[in-house]
């Protein structure tokens, strides 16, 4: 194996902490998908905050999206290894609570993949008075505003389950948050 | 240096206080009275587990002794726990459930609202997570109560007992002392007796659309933010505790 590793790679991967920017390890962990809803990438979800990068090494910032989210840990592995892959070091993931995470910081591109995937959305974030008066929800998959609440809880803390009454599908609403 | 000790024990209490909620809220886990409940309380027992890790992570650093959230859970003898009685009541049933989420829930929308305020960043920022996933919680626990409240003779008295029976726990949510009095002094805390008055404000109009009537009292029970508990948290910790004191360290 070792006859595979070309001379430039060798020569890269000695090099210390400097030859990273931020724009490039953001890029790096972009790749990484969300466990629960693996369309949409950990950076497009907004749960990756920033990169420290001092003469310590690479300080990655990462917020939950709930308090009890049980993918912290897997996702603070993944980005570990996708780091070592590429030969980012060395590299810690620090976890940040404030500012707390929103359902505003997932991209246009992420609620529409969202959509794609047969989940709608969150509709907007003012969720502060009227936690389940959440107005129209389209059907991810036919567009029907004729859809109904079967369960304001489903199998993930950030979604609710809905059935629509045009295409008699069933799906997922990602609640605002 | 001075304000460590109290401060300490605060967070121990707050999160005492979410982990005992969310081990209540757990046993409804396959038991709920429809799928869409089940769901429903998992998913709070979730937020609870998740609020209980993070305060008392935080307390593990304060104390700076090496201890970590999941060994104030698993290795603290029943003493020294400090949670408020109110939680640790076994679940009667649905109706029990739900109107001690309502009381409970409509405290924590209060004092984490506050709390949100806290100069200490660590309070600020839990709390800033915590009332997210409380605004979902009242609003459920709310609906319930005035759905059964104001349901059947047979729905309405079974709350009306659940509320006879838990509001003589409300009074220890509203209990301070004098180290927390400084704590709320310095700014760090709200000061818990002006939450009173708006706390009671919510809960009776919530009460007043179930056509529940608050009892009438005058004394309260107390003890269990100075470790002196009800036998119900030496159960409760009989069964959360067995797997790392039987195997200490156990991992998975």
């Amino acid at each position: 194996m070792r006859n595979a590793v070309s001379a430039t790679r060798i020569s890269r991967c000695n090099m210390v902490t400097g030859t990273f920017t931020k724009q490039d390890i953001f890029r790096i962990l972009s790749a990484i998908p969300d466990p629960e809803i693996p369309v949409v990438s950990i950076e497009e979800m907004g749960m990756l905050r920033d990169v420290e990068i001092t003469e310590e090494g690479y300080n990655i910032l990462l917020t939950p999206t709930y308090t009890g989210c049980p993918a912290m840990g897997l996702i603070e592995a993944e980005i570990k290894a996708v780091l070592q892959q590429h030969h980012v070091a060395p590299a810690k993931v620090t976890t940040v609570l404030s500012p707390a995470w929103t359902t505003d910081w997932m991209s246009a591109r992420a609620r529409e993949k969202l959509r794609a995937y047969g989940i709608a959305p969150p509709l907007h974030s003012s969720c502060d008075t009227h936690p389940f008066g959440e107005g129209i929800v389209h059907c991810p998959r036919c567009g029907s505003d004729d859809t109904v609440v079967l369960s304001r809880f489903g199998a993930t803390a950030c979604k609710a389950l809905y059935t629509c009454n045009s295409c008699r599908e069933p799906f997922e609403y990602f609640k605002c948050h | 240096m001075n304000n460590q000790t109290p401060l300490l024990t605060y967070c121990l209490r707050l999160g005492d206080n979410a982990l005992i909620q969310s081990y209540r809220l757990s046993e409804w886990c396959s038991n709920g009275p429809i799928l869409e409940e089940d769901l429903a309380l998992t998913n709070f027992a979730l937020d609870m587990t998740g609020r209980a890790d993070l305060l008392l992570a935080y307390a593990a650093t304060l104390e700076g002794k090496g201890q970590t959230s999941d060994s104030l859970a698993y290795r603290r003898p029943e003493k020294e726990y400090l949670n408020c009685l109110i939680h640790e009541l076994p679940d009667e049933d649905f109706a029990f459930t739900m109107v001690r989420l309502m009381l409970t829930s409509a405290y924590d929308m209060l004092l984490y609202s506050a709390l949100e305020k806290s100069p200490n960043e660590n309070l600020a920022a839990i709390a800033a997570k915590a009332i997210k996933e409380t605004r979902y919680h009242l609003a459920h626990a709310a609906g319930w109560v005035e759905r059964l409240g104001d349901g059947t003779a047979e729905s309405n008295s079974r709350t009306m007992q659940a509320l006879t029976m838990l509001w003589p726990f409300t009074g220890e949510m509203f209990e301070t002392d004098s180290a927390e009095q400084q704590l709320a002094a310095d700014g760090i805390i709200p000061n818990i007796t002006a939450l009173k008055e708006p706390w009671m404000e919510k809960a009776a109009q919530v009460l007043k659309s179930a056509t529940l009537e608050i009892p009438a009292l005058k004394t309260w029970q107390t003890g269990g933010r100075t470790g002196r508990h009800t036998e119900n948290l030496g159960h409760i910790l009989c069964e959360m505790q067995y797997l790392q004191r039987a195997y200490p360290d156990a991992t998975w």
